[in-house]
This record gives C-alpha cells, sequence and structure tokens, in this order.
C-alpha cells in the first residue's frame, strides 16, 4: 500500500477541484438540516466520511462478483447496514448529539454521495483507493458542512460549538439573532455564496453557456 | 462482462442479507444496554431540571443524576379516576404500556392521550416538596415533551423543561433557552375561581408578583408559543392533572 501523487490526488481532489456539493451539487438536503449548529454538522460529518469510507471498501471489494443486475440494491444494502451501525453507536455513545440529529442519520442512506461513489467509483476500481476516494468525498462533503455551520452558528446563535462569542438578546446580551441564518433557506444562500467562491477561485469549474 | 446466472444471482443477495442482517442484530443486541441506560438517565436528568434540581447548562455526571434521582418517587396517576393507578409499578412504569383514553378533541392537539401518566414528586422531610407532571402537545413542526415542576400548593410553577421536540432552532427552539425557562419560576396556575390562567403571551410579562398568569412570549416562535399555552390548559386542566392538583392544594399528603 502506497501514497504517492496519485493517492494523493483522490483524497484532495474532492475537497476543491471536485466537491461533491460545490460542483456536483449533491447531499444538499442534509447540508441544510444539520448545519444550525457546528457540534451537531461535526458529528454528521465524521458519519458520513465514515459511511462513505466503508461502504465504497465494501462495494469496492465485492465488485467482481455482484451481478450487474442487482448492483443499486447490493450497493444501497451495503450502505444501509453501515448507516444503521452508524446510527446504533451513536445512541449508545453520543446520545445528547443523537437526539439531535435524529432522523438525519438514518437519512445518510438516501445521500446521494455515497450512492455516487459506491456506483461510480467503487465498482470500477480497487478497495484501496476506493476507500480513499470515499474518504476523501466525505472530507469535501464536511468541509462544506462546517463551513456552513459556522456563519450559521455564529450569526444564527451567536454562538460557535455552543461557546457563546457574540452574546444574544435572548439570553439578557446584544447580539439581535439573524432569523434568517437559523432556517433552512439561510443554508441555501450560503452554500450559494460557497459554490460562487469555489467557482471565482477555479473559472475550470463554470458551466458552459 | 462476467455473466451471472439466476441462481447466482439468488444466492449472492441472500447471503449478503444474511451477512447484513447478523452484522446488526449484533451491533442492536450488544448496545441495547447502553442506548436503554442513556434514555433512562436523559428523563431523569429532565425531571431534575424541571424542578431545577440540576442548573441550565450545568453538566452533571450519570453517577450524580442517578444519586439526586434517588430522592424522587415516581407515581402513575391514572387520568379517568384521578387516583394513583391500582396494579402498576411506578417504578418500572412504562409509557406505552398504559391503554389509551378514549379519543378527544383537546387543546393540546394529541391524538392519543394515555390513561395513566408518571408523574414524579420530590420530597423534603417526608412530605411533598414539589411534583413533576409530563406534559406534551403540539407546536409548529411536530409534538413538544417536556415536563412542569409544581409547588406542593398545587399552584405555583417551580419550572419547566422540554427533553424533546422538532422546533426550529433559534426560534420556536428556544424553548430550551435557560434565559426563557428563567421566566417560569414562581408564576401561578390557577386564578381566584380555580381557571388555568398560565399562558404565554406575546410580549414581555411583568414580575411574577404583579403579572402572576402571563410569560413572556418567544419571539418570532407565536405557534410554538401559542402550543405551549394550549398544553398547560390541557394538561392543567380538568381531564389533565387539575383534579390532582386541586386535592394536593387541599391535602399536601397526597
Amino acid at each position: 500500500m502506497q501514497f504517492g501523487k496519485k493517492e494523493r490526488e483522490t483524497v484532495l481532489d474532492p475537497l476543491f477541484n471536485n466537491n461533491p456539493i460545490a460542483l456536483q451539487v449533491l447531499g444538499i438536503c442534509s447540508a441544510l438540516a444539520v448545519t444550525t449548529k457546528m457540534e451537531t454538522a461535526l458529528v454528521m460529518s465524521l458519519a458520513v466520511t465514515a459511511v462513505t469510507m466503508c461502504s465504497s471498501l465494501v462495494v469496492s471489494l465485492l465488485r467482481n462478483n455482484i451481478p450487474p443486475s442487482i448492483r443499486i440494491i447490493v450497493q444501497l444494502s451495503v450502505i444501509a447496514t453501515f448507516v444503521i451501525l452508524t446510527d446504533q453507536i451513536l445512541k449508545a455513545y453520543l446520545f445528547e448529539i443523537s437526539k439531535q440529529l435524529s432522523v438525519f442519520v438514518g437519512l445518510i442512506i438516501t445521500n446521494c454521495i455515497v450512492m455516487g461513489r459506491a456506483e461510480g467509483y467503487a465498482m470500477q476500481n480497487g478497495p484501496y483507493m476506493s476507500a480513499l476516494d470515499g474518504f476523501g468525498n466525505g472530507v469535501g462533503y464536511s468541509l462544506v458542512l462546517m463551513a456552513v455551520a459556522f456563519f450559521r452558528e455564529l450569526f444564527g446563535s451567536g454562538s460557535l460549538f455552543g461557546v457563546t462569542i457574540l452574546n444574544p438578546v435572548t439570553s439578557g446580551g446584544w447580539y439581535t439573532t439573524n432569523g434568517l441564518m437559523v432556517l433552512a433557506p439561510g443554508a441555501f444562500f450560503l452554500i450559494g455564496f460557497f459554490i460562487w467562491a469555489i467557482r471565482t477561485w477555479k473559472p475550470e469549474q463554470l458551466e458552459d453557456n | 462482462m462476467k455473466q451471472f446466472s439466476t441462481t447466482y444471482t439468488y444466492i449472492f443477495s441472500l447471503v449478503l442479507c444474511l451477512v447484513c442482517s447478523i452484522l446488526l442484530s449484533v451491533a442492536a443486541v450488544g448496545l441495547k444496554d447502553r442506548q436503554v441506560a442513556n434514555e433512562q438517565l436523559d428523563k431523569q436528568k429532565s425531571v431534575l431540571m424541571a424542578c431545577r434540581m440540576i442548573k441550565a447548562g450545568e453538566r452533571v455526571t450519570p453517577d450524580k443524576v442517578r444519586e439526586m434521582f434517588g430522592s424522587i418517587t415516581p407515581k402513575v396517576i391514572d387520568l379517568l379516576t384521578d387516583t394513583y393507578a391500582e396494579g402498576v409499578d411506578p417504578e418500572t412504569f412504562k409509557e406505552k404500556d398504559s391503554p389509551l383514553l378514549p379519543p378527544m378533541d383537546n387543546a393540546a392537539g394529541l391524538s392519543e392521550i394515555s390513561q395513566y401518566a408518571q408523574i414524579f414528586q420530590v420530597k423534603k422531610e417526608g412530605k411533598v416538596d414539589r411534583v413533576v407532571l409530563p406534559i406534551s402537545g403540539k407546536g409548529l413542526w411536530g409534538t413538544l415533551y417536556g415536563y412542569l415542576a409544581v409547588a406542593s400548593d398545587g399552584n405555583t410553577i417551580c419550572g419547566i423543561t422540554y427533553y424533546s421536540h422538532k422546533e426550529t432552532p433559534g426560534l420556536g427552539g428556544e424553548v430550551d433557552n435557560p434565559m426563557w425557562k428563567s421566566y417560569w419560576p414562581d408564576r401561578k396556575i390557577y386564578d381566584a375561581d380555580g381557571n388555568v390562567a398560565i399562558r404565554v403571551i406575546k410580549g414581555a410579562a411583568e414580575s411574577p408578583e404583579s403579572d402572576p398568569y402571563s410569560v413572556n412570549g418567544l419571539s418570532g416562535a407565536t405557534i410554538t408559543s401559542r402550543g405551549v399555552s394550549n398544553m398547560l390548559q390541557f394538561w392543567l386542566g380538568e381531564e389533565g392533572f387539575g383534579p390532582y392538583l386541586k386535592k394536593l392544594r387541599e391535602d399536601g399528603s397526597v
């Protein structure tokens, strides 16, 4: 097992060059739902990264033995297994956070990024590269999630990771919280800005008109 | 491309399903004890928070919670007869085992109400000092579940807490805000005629002395605020814990 240029690219490409949220615009639903607080966004990021990595690895190991006629359902079964496992572990060890994430951990099953990597990459590549690819895409997703959560929590609740930075009026402080940030549309705007920033930096990502 | 026979496809899917389900069963069974303990602890913590034995934002160890909970006696009330339910062990009571009340229109907007409700008594020197009552009702996005602590006079509120809700964080979700919860203590539930008078108003309420029946509204969350008022109207009224609190008021020894 080596970690050369190709491997590095597989991991780093999904961060900015081929970000699953910013370029492929996948996994938006959970990016809106769990980003009101950084803590929940972080746990969600870790969960998605773990699931993407593990499922890509397993799908890749099985790739030569999966009958093509049922390959999608096989991928789904593998993904669902890891998602339920993650959910159970969170409930046992991070109960408070799993309460806040509620249904969204279960919904990782339907996250297009996980499916997309399994079908689009792991079915054609070896287990080591597939795991790296899954990890990279998970981190790419996490990056956007954390960035969005940073702004939403700071301006929506005046805190970061639950630590008060801007003391909000509702707790007797001075900062009037921004209601748009705590609602889902706020995340849409932020993701829009994020995509804009990346495409300004890397103009090759612009779509042809 | 490799060709796969139909038999192979069936066997492959069967084996995959078996492997996945065995893996998950092992995990579910292995982690169950911890999960149940977590849920139990979470509930105990909410009860302690409602009667302000744990301060908002205070971090307490699981052992401390269990120790504090030792001074609390659970009781199960039958909402039909308004007495303690017979033949039900309050310690091991589970709400899902309770029969349901006949469907009725209720202010809380609940479609199902259990006949038995588990309440908690905090005792001091052998006498009931505070009671913690479960409350639930519709908010904006879903049902809010929480606890309301009432003093032994059956009228003065000690505290409120919600342990499960789906309200918008930052708006209706502010029912979790310690600042908002601090508006509740010392407010009164019943007016001179014995009607449930406590409600969440729009804007700010005066001090508990001059304005005992009003609590500050949650700004930007009118429907959640109304939901809180409505569920108190129901749970503290005749159909809910009203008769029990009346008994507590008249005869502190219940």
